[in-house]
């Protein structure tokens, strides 16, 4: 059991761990809730010894519907770690691809895939 | 007629095309806007969006909480019932860097969003809705118990 603890306090510190993706459909509209796993400081957080930790956060990220760009956002610090968004598609059906990806202030990217059940 | 040397205008055109090829793959459409995002006042950050004055508007409709015990997550909705909102903007007033978030709504996407920020004390958060290339806003206040940007 401690092995399994370890191992998921790694995964919460890990960049490449997909983002959480839940869609869902209802008629033609499209709840879409996202959680990116993230830590968005603000590089005017110290740490315990007193030093500035640097700032580290999601600048851009996109919601695209079979390659076409629908949400397209640009976010500052000021977003909770770990950030959780909704938004609301229409015109859409089962079995379109949703995509979400962001691009953080070091560059670092992240992008998942999802088929709308 | 153009005077433009045509042989210039092509390799100006050519470097063009060069130097989006290189930078479109890597970059979202819309870029970080750095300077209304670095801006310390929201009425600096208003000024780098290019929004030089917006109508109070109840069709910009904020869902916040009154009172946030903790202010490093605090849930905020919006919907723009204003016609063809092409953009949403999030501007949280007394915070370090005001602007929080701008989004951009294509055909198809509902002008709403719901996300948790931070704040780093109580502050008015204002959103301001772009449609037909005019700006409409509306601010709530919401208090902070506990700040979201010391520790």
């Amino acid at each position: 059991m401690r092995g399994l603890s370890l191992l998921g306090a790694d995964a919460e510190t890990d960049m490449a761990e997909p983002m959480k993706i839940r869609a869902t459909l209802k008629g033609d509209l499209c709840d879409v809730r996202v959680l990116m796993v993230h830590p968005m400081e603000t590089g005017l957080r110290k740490d315990s010894s007193g030093a500035v930790v640097p700032a580290h956060f999601i600048q851009e990220m996109t919601v695209k519907i079979n390659g076409k760009l629908m949400v397209d956002g640009q976010i500052s610090q000021a977003v909770s770690r770990n950030p959780v968004f909704s938004f609301r598609l229409k015109g859409v059906k089962a079995g379109d691809k949703l995509e979400i990806a962001w691009l953080d202030s070091k560059g670092e990217r992240s992008q998942t895939e999802a088929a709308i059940a | 007629m153009s005077a433009m040397n045509p042989i210039r205008r092509t390799a100006i055109r050519a470097a063009a095309a060069f130097t989006a090829a290189l930078v479109l793959p890597l970059r979202a459409l819309a870029a970080w806007n750095k300077e209304a995002f670095q801006a310390k006042t929201a009425a600096e950050a208003l000024k780098s969006l290019g929004i030089a004055s917006s109508t109070e508007s109840k069709d910009v409709v904020i869902d916040a909480p009154q009172i946030a015990e903790n202010g490093a997550v605090v849930p905020i909705e919006i919907t723009s019932n204003v016609p063809n909102t092409k953009s949403i903007s999030i501007v949280i007033e007394k915070n370090p860097f005001p602007l929080t978030a701008k989004f951009d709504f294509a055909e198809g996407a509902v002008p709403f969003v719901k996300v948790n920020v931070k704040l780093g004390e109580s502050s008015f958060v204002r959103v301001l809705a772009e449609a037909g290339g005019k700006f409409y806003s509306a601010s709530k206040e919401v208090k902070v118990t506990i700040g979201g940007c010391g520790g």
